[in-house]
């Protein structure tokens, strides 16, 4: 299925989940509620229609800084990359952060049978930064859930072993979080550097 | 002052040097590049890399140290026999180089002495033989005892 027929076969089969979708660059994107997450993977995995046997990534978005600073130095001082044209239209812009969650759960699903791809994202509000776990499905959600428990502090209902992947156990706090300061260290041997 | 006996020990100490490579990063390739025949590090004495710290005397730091490894990299370092040196291959050993987040120990010098210090990310194996240089003549100018003398003042940086 191409992105957009299979936006609207998500849709068909989950009319009340789907919050918005869109298919920014031809990546087909469905942003749904998180009491659907389960629901929604079981049916992607399983279901002949969709057959998405393979979970390539799940990681998080921070967007509580999202537009308060300005434009990355890249475009001022690197001759590289050329900012575009404002006086050329962009007839597919992209249509911005789901919501005004704070995070966003992103899945990346792929049928290797079927050669479709899907982003589904899953708005996460800070106060009670929870989603269901994908583990039962694929065991490779396993060690990525960890990932972004231990980098975002989004907690995974379900998990068989939610604890951290990457720092060790003594790190306080969540580094890739906006409000974690760029300089803060936390060494465990030494002074502090 | 090295008495005649402090300089014929010297003289064996740094043709004899038996490395424990602590290799972490891309600066491996070099460290691979210097250590293989093109280069020759053995013409230095020092072709014998050591996998057991007890039985090394050059502590070779070769990538970025994290947070999390540092202890384990300390570990190795107490392993050692004295007399004992530490290079620092590499910028991130040196300074931590472009890294400077959470994760990264911004130089290994603030957990454990170094006595060289290669830059370069990563360096040439040249500049890796002009550090060895730069150790053996260390080695060669230290009391027998394997006592370290005090350090070179260092030029004062004006940013």
């Amino acid at each position: 299925m191409n992105a957009e027929s299979l936006i609207q076969a998500v849709k068909d089969r989950f009319p009340q989940a789907a919050e918005a979708s869109h298919a920014y660059r031809g990546d087909a994107t469905v942003i749904v509620h998180r009491e659907s997450l389960l629901e929604l993977a079981r049916t992607l995995k399983e279901d002949p229609a969709f057959q998405m046997n393979f979970l390539m990534d799940l990681t998080a978005v921070d967007y509580s800084a999202f537009g308060t600073k300005p434009a990355p130095a890249f475009f001022a001082s690197s001759g590289v990359a050329v900012r575009p044209s404002t006086s050329i239209p962009d007839k597919d812009p992209w249509p911005g952060p789901p919501g005004s969650a704070r995070f966003v759960v992103v899945y990346h699903f792929f049928s290797l049978t079927l050669k479709h791809r899907l982003r589904v994202e899953v708005p996460v509000e800070e106060e009670d930064a929870e989603v269901d776990s994908l583990t039962s499905l694929w065991g490779g959600a396993n060690w990525l859930e960890r990932e972004v428990w231990d980098m975002f502090g989004i907690r995974f209902r379900g998990h068989p072993n939610l604890k951290r992947i990457l720092m060790y156990e003594e790190f306080e706090g969540h580094p890739l979080r906006k409000d974690y300061p760029v300089n803060k260290r936390q060494p465990l041997t030494g002074p502090n550097n | 002052m090295t008495s005649r006996l402090g300089e014929a020990i010297g003289w064996a100490r740094k043709f004899s040097i038996f490395q424990y490579p602590f290799v972490t990063a891309c600066c491996g390739m070099e460290y691979m590049a210097t250590a293989c025949s093109h280069y020759d590090v053995d013409r230095f004495g020092a072709g014998l890399p050591r996998f057991s710290p007890r039985q090394a005397d050059v502590l070779f730091v070769v990538g970025t140290i994290s947070h999390k490894l540092a202890p384990v990299l300390l570990r190795i370092y107490e392993q050692m026999a004295e007399p004992k040196w530490v290079v620092s291959f590499g910028v991130c050993t040196c300074t931590g180089g472009f890294y400077d987040n959470y994760a990264t120990v911004m130089g290994i010098d603030t957990i454990m002495p170094v006595d060289v210090y290669i830059p370069g990310c990563p360096p040439r194996p040249e500049y890796v033989l002009d550090g060895l240089l730069k150790l053996q003549a260390k080695i060669q100018t230290q009391h027998a005892s394997g006592e370290r003398p005090a350090p070179e003042p260092r030029p004062e940086f004006s940013v």
